[in-house]
């Protein structure tokens, strides 16, 4: 992260940089409000959207809307057990004073003057602004932990990443294993097989992956969703074009010292070949962490939702809470943005070299 | 994969230390009954033995579907087990290709299923264009001697990791009625649009929304493919004095050409397979203006009353058949691209 604020500072000398020919050309200035309008459209959204998630459900609908979350403040008043709403208002002869709302009655509020008791106030509802203060509503937050199936789903989605891609790196190694090291009858043949079976999104499958699904006993269980994905062949392909390159005088010593083909396996070959299988594990976790149509069609249930089937039937619903789904949707986003902070090199180095994603 | 970078190793020494642990005790458990399996069936047949268990997952979850698919969409009736199904021999396939005008879609029996070829094939048009002209543009400003050139490329980025039910729900939000867009709008002396009412809006933001999302991708790819040009024919041109413009039409996009093609039609098979973002943003709505081929699969197989798996698949089959020739087009293209 401090190299991104470093690099973030040094905005300001991008200015006069120029492609050293001591003026400017067109193409320069083109460059600079390309990368600004750039940096506007890529990150205003999701700052947006952050900034949005911590207002009120009030402040949610206000339009046009606040840029900051606002909250109104309350100020305790003697004689009074809850707190009172403060409000900025206009009185008759035109003198602006800070009171507490007492109650509203039609279009009339009841006001008391928080620092002398004895001063109420009779004042119209149009004559009168709340007087707020940067607020940020946690509790958009803490709510749905409690509420809703949120943590249900926020557990699945975990348990959905973790064991798929467990799954996946294990049965694809050694798949990648048997394909690189040995030459053995039918090789070719499911080398073509890995490549054709690139070509079938789950897309083109749908109907017939739910029904072996459904005869298996696995729809409404997360298995459902772990299994079908879990032979990536992009993944396969991805660790045997890695493992080709590693020396094949270190397996046949170890051969000679006596080693079980296994043993070469997860002893000699998979930690040389962990580069490769780094990059397959950040693929694989966010596959199934932003997997969304596979889940909908086998997960009817509410208690087996992951996050992104959950989030889209919240905002699917007749009365759109959006205070609650915009803090869910920060949520889910957050561990990607981890991933993304820490890993950067490794998930583009891993797109540019291998042109998957 | 290229050579692995110094940092990349030391994060994979990391993980070693760490996350390795409980699946090392995994690997040790089952060296024991592996080493026995390994006498039992002799040396020369543990290559089959690594492969078996993705080779079962791929058999059942992908060979065969692939076949049952095509069994299905010969099939009729509401049953899920192909045993109770009718055979109908064609005719799901003779009611999604009965037109009597082909590009009218209201003509045709299934006009839902023509009308999500439609939408789709607009959004092809549109998408892959401008996805790719922008990527272009990004990875060429991207690749000039620019400052804090890593921090700008991974603003483009970074959406590409981003769910598309996150992408859409963030956009969504900033469109609706009372939402930040409107708000700019009213700001500016304009009226609110209402943009998931109409059907040409809704096509724009589909559009632009999965723009926003994948144009990262392609950039990354398409810087890849800048950075391989090598630096001399640059200091040539520069040396000759020739025009930018020159320089781009006549070194560039030559050199860039065969990434170029890789990319769109990469983004061609993404774009045929549009659903996720888009189901979220409109709903296919308003009506059906934003409806495409994977979303009318889901709708007759899944969500209906009558789950029509029969017709869901024979429109699978139409749309593997269109993959089909795409992918084989992307591995000519890459071929191509790698062999220059």
């Amino acid at each position: 992260m401090s190299d991104a604020l470093a690099r973030t500072r040094s905005l300001g000398s991008l200015i006069t940089a120029t492609r050293g020919r001591g003026r400017l050309h067109w193409t320069d200035i083109f460059t600079y409000v390309y990368l600004a309008l750039g940096v506007l459209l890529m990150f205003g959204p999701v700052v947006w959207l952050v900034l949005s998630s911590f207002k009120t459900p009030a402040g949610l609908v206000e339009f046009p809307p606040t840029f900051l979350p606002l909250g109104q403040i309350e100020v305790q008043v003697e004689g009074h057990d809850k707190p009172l709403p403060l409000f900025r208002a206009t009185l008759e002869d035109g003198t602006v004073r800070d009171l507490a709302q007492v109650r509203r009655i039609g279009i009339v509020s009841q006001m008391v003057d928080p620092n002398d008791v004895s001063q109420t106030y009779s004042i119209p509802i149009n004559d009168r602004e709340p007087v707020r203060e940067f607020r940020l509503a946690t509790e958009n937050y803490t709510d749905p932990l409690e509420r809703f199936n949120f943590l249900t789903y926020l557990r699945n989605s975990v348990i959905v990443t973790v064991i798929a891609t467990l799954i996946t790196l294990l049965i694809n190694s050694m798949a990648a294993y048997g394909l690189a090291i040995y030459e053995f009858r039918g090789r070719n043949a499911i080398m073509l097989l890995v490549i054709g079976t690139l070509m079938i999104p789950i897309t083109v499958i749908l109907v017939p992956v739910y029904l072996v699904v459904t005869e298996l006993g696995m729809v409404n269980s997360l298995w459902a969703v772990i299994l079908p994905g879990a032979a990536t062949p992009t993944g396969v392909f991805l660790l045997r074009q890695y493992m080709l390159t590693i020396p094949k005088d270190l397996i046949e010593a170890a051969r000679m010292d006596k080693a079980s083909e296994w043993a070469i396996y997860w002893k000699v070959v998979l930690p040389l070949a962990l580069p490769a299988i780094a990059v397959l594990a950040i693929f694989s976790i966010m596959w199934r962490w932003n997997d969304f149509l596979w889940p909908l069609i086998v997960l009817n249930r509410s208690e087996v939702y992951t996050l992104q089937v959950g989030l889209n039937a919240f905002q699917g619903e007749l009365d759109v809470q959006w205070h609650y789904i915009l803090a869910m949707t920060v949520v889910t986003l957050i561990p990607v943005v981890l991933v993304f902070a820490f890993l950067q090199k490794f998930i583009t180095t891993g797109i540019a070299s291998s042109g998957m994603k | 994969m290229a050579e692995p970078d110094r940092e990349t190793t030391a994060w994979g020494d990391k993980f070693k230390g760490v996350a390795a642990l409980p699946v090392q005790a995994l690997f040790r458990v089952l060296e024991g009954p592996l080493m026995a399996l390994q006498r039992v069936v002799g040396i020369r047949a543990m290559p089959y033995v690594f492969l078996l268990p993705n080779l079962a997952f791929f058999g059942i979850f992908v060979v065969i579907p692939l076949f049952i698919n095509f069994a299905f969409s010969l099939t009729g009736g509401t049953q899920v087990f192909l045993s109770d199904r009718v055979y109908v021999g064609t005719e799901q396939y003779s009611f999604l290709l009965d037109c009597e005008n082909f590009v009218d879609p209201v003509t045709c029996r299934e006009d839902r299923f023509w009308k999500g070829i439609f939408n789709t094939a607009t959004f092809i048009f549109f998408q892959v264009t401008f996805l790719v002209l922008f990527s272009l543009v990004t990875a060429l400003i991207l690749n000039r001697k620019i400052r804090a050139r890593g921090f700008f490329r991974s603003v483009f980025f970074f959406p590409v990791l981003l769910s598309p039910v996150v992408v859409a729900l963030i956009w969504k939000w900033i469109l609706l009625r009372d939402g930040l867009l409107n708000a700019f709008l009213v700001s500016i002396g304009l009226d609110k649009i209402l943009f998931f009412v109409s059907p040409e809006w809704s096509m724009f933001w589909a559009i632009f929304v999965s723009i926003w999302a994948h144009m990262g991708f392609y950039t990354l790819i398409l810087l890849a493919g800048l950075q391989a040009i090598p630096p001399d024919l640059y200091e040539a041109a520069e040396m000759d004095g020739t025009a930018t413009e020159r320089i781009f039409w006549r070194i560039t996009l030559p050199l860039l050409w065969p990434n170029l093609l890789v990319v769109v039609v990469l983004a061609l098979i993404k774009g045929v397979q549009i659903f996720d973002e888009v189901f979220v943003l409109t709903g296919g709505g308003p009506g059906t203006a934003t409806q495409f081929i994977v979303q009318y699969i889901y709708n007759t197989g899944f969500t209906e009353q009558v789950q029509n798996f029969g017709l869901a698949a024979a429109a699978s089959v139409v749309l593997g058949v269109v993959l089909f020739v795409l992918t084989l087009t992307q591995l000519a293209a890459t071929r191509r691209r790698d062999n220059v």
